[in-house]
This record gives structure tokens, C-alpha cells and sequence, in this order.
């Protein structure tokens, strides 16, 4: 990699003022990017990894201000007017976000969509941009192009729509593309695809790519060299194979250790079984649309389970295979058909108020740690509100001493009961859930997607917590996720979970190491696996 | 499509029956009767306009006989405009009021939504900072304040505009009215506007669009159709409210709409002329919720397929 810089980054800084004072999230970086190379900008939410490159293409929210120097193909960008800056935006440098279900306009067509930049920057016809945005739809791979073009973003699924944002972001040929985490809203595999384009479409467009991301197995893969960021500041940077073997930042090592490791110990062959579930079907009737007939759609098809006391079961697999609409048919939470069981009880035939004793030693955990905390109760309200239902008798001073042994256990402070949960970090927030979960003293806990939201170095103590609990209480965990290496963690049995079907189910190391299905192999293929991909 | 329109416009039916029946014996339980003077009637005379009107059966016939009629397209005879028949009164003040209410919500919705769209994007901003004060005032200030003082200033002081009368429907009669009416929606558009257009100006599409480096008149296009996805929500109920005439507006300038009809009907226990003006708000309010769904669904395709 000897070619000439295309972008260069100097000095930058980026202040946002906020009602609390000035909050520097970029604090003075130096990147360099030469024509035609792949450069990682790695860190953890807040690193200011994203906001560094919204400065440097003005793009700042209206309270940011940037100073330093941005240099495009030699010219300086920074503090140009927002007319001279869309002479450079979408002509030499763009951009693709993170967001991708939301990144395009939801009342135009993909068509119109594509066809404007080709207007204002090629001087395009109408005519000949709809021509061209054909053949970038055809170039990024969209399937049936000619009628997609014609089609509502909401009509396309979350990886066509990163498709369709890269056609946009390189229909004038720029000569450097910025990534802001493009895949982390998409399934593994859909992210191998869009990883794969982006590879494939530098190597006959020449653009350099700026890739922002937190994910070491996807840099690894990727990048000519990495930037290592945190806390708005460039800890380390160099050759990607060089930072990866031998990191010199203790930051840098961390986040290299930081994917989650080891494995769980089996529960002993005789463990009483807890849970079992037997052909269980969830089918949702979808209501009739203005322009649509009524059609059913088969979310679980026949999936059986049965966890034994201290075990955790793993269910993987895509969005929309019927993982979550699984544990919810389990809980009784979603109306299901099939034999499920929970200890000596049939649950089949409960309604909902039989079912509120039980709910004590049955409880969920959910994935958005934001969405899922009341934001106008206090922390001990949450995490107590469980024992107001479930042991009334109990007096306010029980109840508080409950309340912080459960904050304890997870590794918080139990003063913070009396605090709200907007002072909390997202994996706090989750410690908070999981406290809120646990102080019932369940017996079987179904974990959806409980880690997809946080940091990895925050996703592995998050997996030390919940194994550390499970041994001491001997619960038994239904686990979630689309995560491979998190689920490889935390599971003894894995199911594979593909369109409401099992397509392949087993121990955790015969489906990592003998899948028998493409469908898992492709599924684990994608995932990046680093401490595979090493032994490999 | 035009079978969802068939479809919506025959659900409405169940509902404007329900109303129709609610209305008809609530106005009986109310006291008095058309005919209640300060001075009463003599006894025979009474009974003789009575026999007349019908109100001499039974409440549930006169019910049935008022149902019969409604099927033929019959709001009956006024009880207190005793030469007027309640479709005569409507045809003659609909369309005055109609108009009037159509051109201030026409303007209003101008208007508003170009200053909403202006505030929006030079947020806290002079300009901004001037409409929103505005749009606070247009909101506050009653109309009954608002008309005097139009007429003080256009009609008195300066002279340029009729103070009030129809005037057979000329043009410099109907300015001061349509401002009154539309200041108060101009104020409400305004608002709304501007606070959606906030919301879709900081949302992923539009930073896509500025990543691009798309000039400001794209962002417009983008942003505006969005902002207006609430405004016509608020524009159903807005409009079946100024269609069917403002008793101040209309008092005050002197203006034969339908909108007094309302409060004299009432008053004098008009009841064929309540029930008439019941169903026909209840009649625009159905049609003006229909075509916003309508606009709605052709401004947003996420819509036409739940």
C-alpha cells in the first residue's frame, strides 16, 4: 500500500455543546487514507469513531463544531460552506450509516431515490439516471432489478436496503466510500453478503473505504490498517495483522479479549428436567390491508424442546425465524399450540390468571435494554414491582433488602435503587433487567438476544454474570441470540431455527465443529468466528 | 380501490344511524317544544300546528315518519322558518358557508405550512422565533376579538373593505371573513408543521440525502412530504368544522351562512333543523376523514399495504 493520500485528517476536534457545558467527543485525530485501500476505525460506542467522519464531511449535528484540517485529493473540506461542501459530497466522498432500515426515504421509490444524485452530480436526464440507477441496482446485486426499482424501501428486506444505499453511495464514482457499521443492524449472513459487495466493488472502482466498526472479525477480514479510538483520541494504529497479533495499547488487548470465551460446564446427566416443549406451533393470522387479502404466516412450525435443570439452551438463527416468537410460546406470552410443560404442570391448558403463580419461576429478559425499563420509576420500583405481585406479604424494608442483595448480585452499586434508568449505561441498564428478572428467584429464564444491544468488553461480563448466577442457582436458560460467539458461551445444546423450523439441533461443539446443515455452516461461516478462524 | 372507498362509505352508515337516533330523542328529552313562546299559544291553535307538524303522534312514529323521509333525501319542514323546508334553508346558506370555510382552510394550509417549513429550518432562529410567537397569538386571541378588529382597521380606519354583508357573494365582502377564519388555523398548521418538519429534518433519510451532497431544494422535497403526513391528519376534522360555518364569524359580518342556524335551531327547539344539521356534520366529517385517508395513503405507501 504505497498509493498517494486521498484523505488525510489532521488535528481534528469536534466540541458539541450540551445544556451541561461542552462535551469534546473527538479530541484532535490524525487518519490517513491512500487511494484505493481499506482503513478500520475500531472503538466502543462513545470512542467518537463515527463522529470523527461526520465532522470531517459536515455532517455534524447543529450543535457540534469542528476545527483541524480534512484534506479531500489535496483541497481542504473542513469549514467549507454547505453549497461547496455538496459539490464534494456524493461526488468524492459518501457515506453509508448504520441504520439501513431507516436511511432511505420511506415515501419514494428506490428509483427516484437513486436517480437524484445522478442528476445533480452527473448531469443525468431523468431518463438516463433511472437508466443508470438499473444498472447499480443490477451491479450491488438486488434480484429482479427491474422491479425493485419501482419498489418502497419498506418493500425490501434490511440488507437490500444497505444494497440499494451502496448503489447510491457509489453511482458517482467517489474516491472514498465511509462505512459507518453498515452490517451491525443485519443478520450474520446478510452481513457476509454486504461485506463481500463492498470487497468486491473496491476492487473494480478503486475507491478507498473508511470503515467504522466495533467488530475485530470483521477488520480482520477487511482492513489494510486500523485505527484503535477511544475516548475521541487514536490509542494505536497500524497494519492490520500487525495490531491483531501484537497490540502494544492495553485498550487495543482488551478489545481483543473481549469476545466472549470459554464454555459452560454440562448440567450432571440425572438433572431433573425443567421445561419441555413438544410440537409447538405459533401461527399469526395477518389482517387484511386495504389492497391485500388475509394470509397466514407459520412463525413456529413444530419445534420441540426440553431443558434440563442447570442447562442452557441455545436458539440461533436469523431475524425472523421464529427465535423470539419461540421463547414467548414457552412463557405462554403468545398464544401457541402443543405440549408445553413446566416442572410437574402442564401449562397447556392455563389461561392467564392460572398462569400468574407460575410467572414467578418463569421470567424473560429482553434485548433493548433502553425500551424495556420504565424511564419514569426508579430503579428499586423496577426491580421490586415483581414482588408487590408475587409476594405481597412481604414488608417495604424485606423488599429494599431484596432489592439491593439483587443489585449486588449484579454488580451494581445498591445505592442506585433510587436513581432512574436514563443514568444508567446500557449494559447497567441490563444488569438491571437481569436484577429485575432474578430477584423472584426463578427457576427457568428465557434470554432474548439479552447482549445484541451492548459493547462487546461489556457483552462478555454480561455472559460471566448470567453463567456465574446459573451456577450458583441452578437455573435453567432458554438463550436467544443471533450472536454466535456469545451463544458458543453460554450454551450446552444449540437449536438452528430457520423460517419457525428446527433445521438442526445438538451439543454446542458437534454444531460448531459438524454442522450437518448448509444453512448452519453458512450461519457460523459468517459469523467471523476469530478464535476459529486462528485455530483454522 | 374504489371498492375500499364503497367499503368505508357503507361502514359509516351503522354509525350515522347511531347518531341520527341518539339525536332524535335527545332533543325530546330536552324541555320545551318549537312552539314554547313567552306568550303561549292559545290552546286550539296549538294543537292545530301540532296536527300539522306531526307532533300530535306518538315518539316512536314520529320517529319512523322521520326515517322515511330522511331515505328520500327530506330533512323536513323548519319549525321556527315556518316557509322553509330544512333542505331549502341548507341550499340557500351551505354554499356561503361552504365557500367562505373552503377558501380560509385553502389559505391557512398555504400559509401555515410555508411559515411551519420556514421556522423548521432556521430553528431558534429570529424567524423562527417570530412565527412560533405568532402562531401563539393566532391560537390565543378569540375570533370575536380578532373580526372587531379587522373591521376597525380594514372597514373604518382605512376604508378599504366592506364591514360586513354578502353582498351576492363579491369578493371584497368575503376578505375580512376568510382571514378571521383562517388566522386561527394558520396559527395551528404552522405549528404542526414545523414540529414535524423538525423531526424529519434530523431523520436518517434526510442525512443520507445531505451525505450525498443533494442541494436544499431536495431536502424540501423530501422533508416537506413527510412533515405533511400530520397536517393532513388534523385537516379532516379541521375542515367539516369551517365548512359548516362559524356562528361568530358569521354574526359578526353579517354573512347568511349555515353557521347561525346551529345556535337559533337549538335555541328554538327547531328539531328538524337540529337534525339536520347533526347529520349533515356528521356527513362531512365521514367524507373529510375518507379523503385524508385517501391523501394519506397516496402521500405514504407504508400505508396502502397494512
Amino acid at each position: 500500500m504505497t498509493g498517494e493520500p486521498v484523505l488525510e485528517i489532521s488535528g481534528l476536534k469536534v466540541v458539541f455543546s450540551t445544556p451541561d457545558g461542552p462535551v469534546d467527543a473527538v479530541r484532535g485525530v490524525d487518519v490517513s487514507v491512500r487511494r484505493g485501500e481499506t482503513v478500520a476505525i475500531v472503538g466502543e460506542s462513545g470512542s467518537g469513531k463515527s463522529q470523527m467522519m461526520m465532522a470531517s464531511i459536515g455532517l455534524l449535528a447543529s450543535n457540534g463544531r469542528s476545527s483541524g484540517s480534512v484534506r479531500l485529493e489535496g483541497r481542504e473540506i473542513l469549514g467549507l460552506s454547505s453549497r461547496e461542501l455538496d459539490r464534494v459530497r456524493g461526488r468524492r466522498v459518501t457515506m453509508i450509516f448504520q441504520e439501513p432500515m431507516t436511511s432511505l426515504d420511506p415515501l419514494f421509490r428506490i428509483g427516484d431515490q437513486l436517480a437524484e444524485p445522478l442528476m445533480v452530480h452527473g448531469g443525468l436526464s431523468r431518463g438516463a439516471a433511472k437508466a443508470r440507477a438499473l444498472e447499480l441496482l443490477r451491479l450491488v446485486g438486488i434480484p429482479e432489478p427491474e422491479r425493485r426499482i419501482q419498489s418502497y424501501p419498506h418493500e425490501l428486506s434490511g440488507g437490500q436496503r444497505q444494497r440499494v444505499m451502496i448503489a447510491m453511495a457509489i453511482s458517482n464514482n467517489p474516491a472514498v466510500l465511509v462505512a459507518d457499521e453498515p452490517t451491525t443492524a443485519l443478520d450474520v449472513t446478510v452481513q457476509a453478503q454486504i461485506l463481500a459487495l463492498l470487497a468486491d466493488l473496491q476492487k473494480r472502482l478503486g475507491m478507498a473505504i473508511v470503515f467504522i466498526t466495533h467488530d475485530l472479525g470483521i477488520v480482520r477480514r477487511f482492513a489494510d490498517r486500523v485505527y484503535v479510538m477511544r475516548r475521541g483520541e487514536v490509542v494505536e494504529q497500524g497494519e492490520t495483522a500487525r495490531i491483531l497479533a501484537a497490540p502494544q495499547h492495553d485498550y487495543t488487548k482488551m478489545l481483543l479479549e473481549a469476545e466472549p470465551t470459554g464454555t459452560k460446564a454440562p448440567p450432571p446427566a440425572d438433572a431433573p428436567v425443567v421445561v419441555s416443549a413438544r410440537d409447538v406451533h405459533v401461527t399469526f393470522k395477518m389482517p387484511a390491508g386495504m389492497f391485500k387479502p388475509p394470509h397466514l404466516v407459520r412463525a413456529v412450525d413444530g419445534v420441540s424442546v426440553e431443558l434440563k435443570r442447570g442447562q442452557t439452551l441455545g436458539v440461533v438463527g436469523e431475524s425472523g425465524s421464529g427465535k423470539s416468537t419461540l421463547g414467548r410460546a414457552i412463557l405462554k406470552l403468545t398464544p401457541a399450540a402443543g405440549a408445553i410443560r413446566f416442572e410437574d404442570r402442564n401449562l397447556a391448558p392455563l389461561d392467564r390468571a392460572a398462569m400468574r403463580p407460575l410467572r414467578k419461576s418463569m421470567q424473560l429478559v429482553f434485548q433493548d435494554p433502553f425500551g424495556s425499563l420504565s424511564p419514569r420509576m426508579t430503579v428499586g420500583d423496577i426491580i421490586t414491582e415483581g414482588l408487590l405481585v408475587h409476594e405481597p406479604q412481604i414488608d417495604r424494608a424485606a423488599r429494599e433488602a431484596r432489592a439491593a442483595q439483587a443489585l449486588t448480585e449484579v454488580g451494581l452499586d445498591p445505592a442506585s435503587r433510587n436513581r432512574y434508568p436514563h443514568e444508567f449505561s446500557g449494559g447497567q441498564r441490563q444488569r438491571i433487567a437481569i436484577a429485575r428478572a432474578m430477584i423472584l428467584e426463578p427457576a427457568f429464564v428465557v434470554l432474548d438476544e439479552p447482549t445484541s444491544a451492548l459493547d462487546r468488553s461489556v457483552q462478555r461480563e454480561i455472559v460471566n454474570l448470567l453463567r456465574g448466577m446459573q451456577e450458583r442457582r441452578g437455573l435453567t436458560y432458554l438463550f436467544i441470540s443471533h450472536d454466535l460467539a456469545v451463544v458458543r458461551a453460554m450454551a450446552d445444546e444449540i437449536i438452528v431455527m430457520k423460517d419457525g423450523l428446527a433445521v438442526e439441533s445438538g451439543p454446542t461443539r458437534q454444531i460448531y465443529e459438524e454442522p450437518r446443515q448448509d444453512y448452519t455452516r453458512n450461519l457460523i461461516a459468517a459469523a467471523f468466528l476469530s478464535r476459529r478462524a486462528e485455530a483454522a | 380501490m374504489a371498492l375500499y372507498i364503497v367499503k368505508r362509505l357503507l361502514s359509516a352508515l351503522p354509525t350515522l344511524f347511531i347518531i341520527i337516533t341518539l339525536s332524535f330523542f335527545l332533543m325530546r328529552v330536552a324541555p320545551g317544544g318549537p312552539f314554547d313562546l313567552e306568550r303561549p299559544l292559545e290552546a286550539k291553535v296549538m294543537e292545530n300546528l301540532k296536527r300539522v307538524y306531526q307532533l300530535d303522534r306518538p315518539l316512536w312514529e314520529q320517529y319512523l315518519i322521520y326515517l322515511k323521509s330522511l331515505l328520500h333525501g327530506d330533512l323536513g319542514p323548519s319549525f321556527y322558518w315556518r316557509d322553509f323546508s330544512v333542505n331549502e334553508l341548507f341550499a340557500r346558506a351551505l354554499p356561503i358557508s361552504m365557500r367562505i370555510g373552503a377558501t380560509a382552510l385553502g389559505v391557512a394550509l398555504v400559509v401555515g405550512s410555508l411559515l411551519g417549513a420556514l421556522a423548521a429550518l432556521r430553528q431558534n432562529s429570529a424567524a423562527d422565533y417570530a412565527v412560533m410567537t405568532g402562531a401563539t397569538l393566532g391560537i390565543t386571541i378569540p375570533t370575536f376579538v380578532v373580526a372587531p378588529v379587522l373591521q376597525l382597521v380594514f372597514g373604518l380606519a382605512l376604508a378599504w373593505l366592506p364591514l360586513g354583508g354578502w353582498n351576492d357573494g363579491a369578493w371584497r365582502n368575503s376578505i375580512l371573513p376568510i382571514a378571521t377564519l383562517a388566522l386561527p388555523q394558520i396559527a395551528i398548521i404552522a405549528r404542526l408543521t414545523r414540529a414535524s418538519m423538525i423531526e424529519v429534518l434530523r431523520s436518517h433519510h434526510i442525512r443520507t440525502l445531505r451525505s450525498q451532497g443533494l442541494p436544499l431544494r431536495y431536502v424540501l422535497k423530501h422533508s416537506l412530504r413527510a412533515a405533511a403526513l400530520p397536517v393532513v391528519s388534523y385537516l379532516g376534522p379541521a375542515a367539516a368544522a369551517l365548512m359548516t360555518g362559524s356562528i361568530v364569524v358569521e354574526t359578526i359580518f353579517a354573512i347568511p351562512g349555515i353557521g347561525r342556524y346551529f345556535v337559533d335551531a337549538a335555541l328554538n327547539r327547531d328539531y328538524t333543523l337540529v337534525m339536520g344539521t347533526v347529520i349533515l356534520v356528521a356527513v362531512l366529517v365521514v367524507l373529510f376523514n375518507l379523503v385524508v385517508d385517501l391523501v394519506y395513503a397516496w402521500l405514504d405507501p407504508r400505508v396502502r399495504y397494512e
